[in-house]
């Protein structure tokens, strides 16, 4: 079969017959799959520091990775040249680096065009005026220094994306997804007699410039300059083991670390995870369900298709602490006889695609949230955490707290300082003991592996973990 | 990158000199193109993974009006898309707020040092070689002990050419290559699997070092086999170099004009004074050949220079771009950065180095009665604040007591505050290692850490 039409009917994307003769050109030196990737993305930003709107940017990336797989073998070349003649030359190149050989001729027979929409955009952001933009700033600025004369230095970002992908394989997929991303973010300084503090906050998600309605970029600034002003009191973190509670939509990250990063195929493919031939086993509390889902409308790991065409899908991962599934990309579920599951995700078109997350969640509890704080002694309440990261052999993870609370007969007091909390990720899952009714997703995130950058969203209802190491300073 | 070097691009910089003969009354423009190319060779179990093969390019164009500012790139060096880019950047400069400062760099009359960014070698370098050697990467690595396995062996290089034009007068081209293997390792004892690696870098393939690689590839990894959880405690650290390279690395935005003259950096009112051991002297010197980020030209083409930031404890200076010398009423110190043509220049150290000392790493241990030797710190950016300087990273390595190494412990975390770690340090190592980084690695003792386990 033969596609006459028009990949999109947005022109300028690439015409269906090109693309047959570019993974044609592909499989010729032998290979049994050749796949390529078109991505055309606009994007905007603006910043603020200091009082001044810095500079607004426009900048556009286009271009064509292709990948070539013969046996255990990937060929892969990538062209910001999108004639017919640039591709078909990044194929050859992607076919010879996969194999040398002699494959014949061969034709590629594409499926119908295939949409897979999780989202309406209502206001593209390209349709709204840079000065919108720029105003944004300027109130979120003006908001988080009024809040107190400590606050210093505010710092504020704007951006949004426009991506139009294509993704087309020997196997005959052929999918297409427009992906919207709106950001902001805000970032300040407060100074006090001990030094300087900072506070943080963003929001994003995969809609237009409608996020603005629904969000007051002031309030967020406000979060940020309080958040900022509370640390200035704060006392060194403890050093050492306490039981630790963790605000609702404040510390995905710990799932994201402590078992998302294990959870993914090639990592346990490799023998690198913690959790390898654990399938079906208990791995973390029976509390724990974990669900990645890049099909939640909205959210910012949101996504139609993923960057190998597969469309995106809700995979329980642990269910009732049980482990149920990995998630998996095109060459592991190939290689383990598996079924894609909309994970197989890249940076840009000039990237190899590897299992990502999504939007990685842990479901709700029954557990009134003030009830969890009551019944602990002394520890720590996690207000807001930042990032982290994993060793999936070992499976030790760390995750840095950026807004924390000594937690003192059943009450939250004292501020804390910033620091990284420890553990090791099937014991700290195995280790949360009292799950929250009060589920809520988190701070947009963007999730580092292997040098590339994808945007991931993860949540959670409050919960609090047995006990973990804080890795503060005071005794 | 001098362009009165045989290293010009010349069809480049008739880009870059294009663009900016556009440039209207008032207005300045600066035009920023690179080009470039890339090998990826990963081996895995004796077969290549994947080789990756390509090229990419683009445009970064910056006008400045009345002090206001805008930018726009685009990843093609079309001829259409240049000009919708220098159209965009124009709009773009209506929404800046005028800021007195803005401005581009111009010329300094500080001369360039000449060093050599291209190696001939490399560039003929067959398709063949590069994946042998990856695999005989591997096969070193696994030969070195029964319990290692490989989870990726990588062969990568670049090259990479760049122009860049401005109203103001700077003009320069250039162009450079690099490569470097590296390994991952994983160990297993039962149930257990702990993680290493390693890399080489060298002008070219000729230079690099694969049985050292694969012996601390392997060595990393089984050597914390039997880890355990430490007990709190305040210690001493040794920091391994790859771990003191990432310590300066933190350092470095305090360092910063930029962040000193907007309040983010906790030196801003401290230059003269004492704020490290004496036996600290740090300079950023992207001049010496031997840093692996050494370059004639910083990220707005004014010549790279050696700055001492740190001598004998005392903060001598901060390193600037044109823009934050421009607020600070000092002059530029060559230290702009850029990441692409995708951005607008940044201000931040270029190859920060520790004058070293003269011990050991070995002979360093053997005087610490009682501490860790960290051998790979996770988190830096999630539980260090260039801000307020608290310092807070997991860790993993070995026990030292008596001088000698003991047990291996993982799972733990090391803390304190920069501006304390400083003052703290206790001695220097003469172990230099050039490592692929903005920061040059050797050993470093610090004392007073708090180490957080069970």
């Amino acid at each position: 079969m033969t596609i006459n039409a028009p990949v999109s009917t947005q022109a300028n994307l690439i015409e269906a017959d090109v693309i047959a003769k570019v993974l044609a050109k592909g499989r010729s030196t032998g290979a049994e799959f050749s796949e390529i990737y078109i991505e055309d993305k606009r994007s905007t930003s603006a910043g603020l520091d200091d009082g001044k709107v810095e500079q607004v940017t426009s900048g556009r990336d286009r271009g064509a990775g292709i990948r070539v797989v013969a046996g255990e073998t990937t060929g892969f070349a990538h062209t910001s040249d999108l004639s017919e003649r640039g591709l078909l030359a990044a194929a050859e190149a992607a076919a010879a680096a996969a194999r040398q050989g002699d494959g014949g001729v061969h034709k590629i027979a594409l499926q119908p065009l295939l949409r897979h929409p999780v989202n309406n955009v209502r206001i593209a952001p390209s349709d709204v005026p840079k000065a919108s933009k720029v105003a944004l700033l300027e109130r979120a600025n003006a908001a988080a220094r009024s809040i107190d004369g400590a606050i210093v230095q505010v710092s504020a970002g704007y951006g949004d994306s426009y991506k139009r992908i294509l993704v087309a394989n020997s196997d005959g997929v052929f999918s297409a997804d427009d992906q919207v991303r709106t950001l902001f973010r805000v970032s300040v300084v407060a100074t006090g007699d001990a030094g300087m503090q900072t506070g943080y906050d963003s929001l994003g998600h995969t809609i237009g410039f409608e996020l603005f309605d629904e969000n007051d970029v002031e309030e967020m600034a406000i979060r940020a300059a309080k958040q900022a002003i509370v640390k200035l009191q704060a006392r060194p973190a403890p050093s050492g083991s306490l039981p630790v509670v963790i605000k609702q939509g404040s510390g995905g990250v710990l799932f994201h670390e402590a078992c998302g990063h294990g959870l993914e195929a090639d990592l346990v493919g490799k023998g690198a995870s913690v959790y390898r031939g654990k399938m079906g086993e208990l791995v973390a509390s029976p509390l724990v369900t974990l669900i990645d889902d890049g099909t939640m409308s909205g959210e910012w790991g949101a996504i139609g298709i993923d960057d190998e065409g597969h469309p995106s899908q809700r995979n329980v991962l642990i269910e009732n602490g049980i482990l149920t599934d990995y998630m998996w990309d095109f060459l592991r579920a190939r290689k383990e006889n598996r079924r894609q599951s909309g994970n197989g995700r890249r940076q840009s078109y000039a990237d190899l695609p590897m299992v990502r997350m999504t939007n990685t969640f842990v479901t709700n509890g029954t557990e009134n949230p003030d009830d969890i704080v009551r019944a602990t002694e002394h520890g720590v309440y996690v207000a807001k955490l930042g990032g982290g990261s994993v060793d999936t052999a070992s499976g030790d993870f760390v995750f840095g707290m950026v807004e924390a609370y000594l937690i003192e007969n059943g009450e939250i007091t004292e501020p804390l300082r910033e620091s990284n909390l420890i553990g090791n990720g099937p014991q700290v899952l195995k280790d949360i003991d009292l799950l929250g009714n009060d589920f809520a997703m988190g701070n947009p995130g963007m999730c580092g592996k292997d040098g590339q950058g994808v945007p991931v969203g993860d949540g959670q209802p409050t919960l609090r973990v047995k006990a973990m190491t804080i890795g503060g300073t005071a005794a | 990158m001098s362009n009165s070097s045989s290293n010009s691009v010349p069809d480049l910089q008739a880009i870059v000199d294009r663009v900016v003969a556009t440039a209207k009354t008032g207005e300045q423009i600066e035009a920023y193109v690179s080009r470039g190319g890339e090998t990826a060779v990963r081996v895995y179990e004796g077969e290549v993974e994947h080789f990756v093969s390509a090229q990419s390019e683009g445009i970064g164009i910056r006008v400045i009006k009345n002090g206001r500012t805008g930018f726009a790139y685009a990843g093609t060096l079309d001829a259409d898309a240049i000009a919708e880019v220098l159209a965009d950047a124009r709009d773009n400069v209506a929404f800046g707020t005028p800021d007195e400062y803005a401005g581009l760099a111009e010329p300094d009359g500080v001369a360039q040092i000449p060093q050599k960014f291209w190696d001939d070698e490399l560039a003929a370098y067959a398709t063949a070689d590069k994946i042998s050697l990856t695999k005989e990467l591997e096969k070193l690595t696994l030969g070195m002990d029964s319990r290692v396995r490989v989870e990726e062996s990588n062969y990568d290089d670049g090259w990479g050419e760049v122009a860049v034009a401005t109203t103001t007068g700077i003009r320069e081209s250039g162009r450079g290559n690099s490569c470097y293997v590296s390994v991952s390792t994983l160990a297993d004892d039962g149930d257990e699997t702990q993680t290493g690696f390693s890399f080489s870098v060298g002008d070219s393939p000729k230079e690099f070092n694969l049985p050292k690689a694969a012996r601390e590839a392997a060595d990393r990894a089984t050597r914390l086999l039997g880890a355990v959880k430490p007990p709190s405690k305040r210690t001493t650290v040794v920091l391994d170099p790859y771990v003191t390279s990432q310590f300066l690395g933190v350092l470095s935005s305090t360092l910063n004009g930029e962040n000193v003259s907007k309040g983010r950096s906790f030196f801003a009112d401290k230059l003269g004074e004492t704020v490290a051991d004496p036996r600290i002297t740090l300079v950023d010197d992207p001049t010496n050949p031997l840093a692996y980020t050494a370059t004639d030209i910083d990220g707005e083409g004014l010549a790279a220079r050696r700055n001492v930031l740190i001598e004998n404890g005392v903060l001598k200076m901060f390193v600037q771009s044109s823009y934050s010398a421009r607020r600070t009423g000092t002059k530029s110190t060559g230290n702009a950065t850029r990441g692409g043509f995708g951005g607008t220049p940044g201000v931040g150290c270029l190859a920060m180095q520790l004058q070293p000392g003269t011990k050991s790493q070995e002979e360093l241990i053997k005087g610490v009665d009682d501490g860790v030797w960290i051998q790979m710190v996770q988190g830096l950016h999630s539980g260090v604040n260039p801000i307020s300087g608290d310092f807070s990273t997991g860790a993993s390595g070995m026990m030292i007591r008596n001088g000698a190494v003991a047990e291996p412990v993982r799972e733990f975390t090391i803390a304190s505050t920069l501006q304390r770690m400083l003052l703290d340090i206790v001695a220097i190592g003469g172990d230099i290692d050039w490592l692929p980084s903005r920061a040059v690695g050797l050993t470093l003792v610090i004392s007073d850490v708090t180490m957080s386990g069970q």
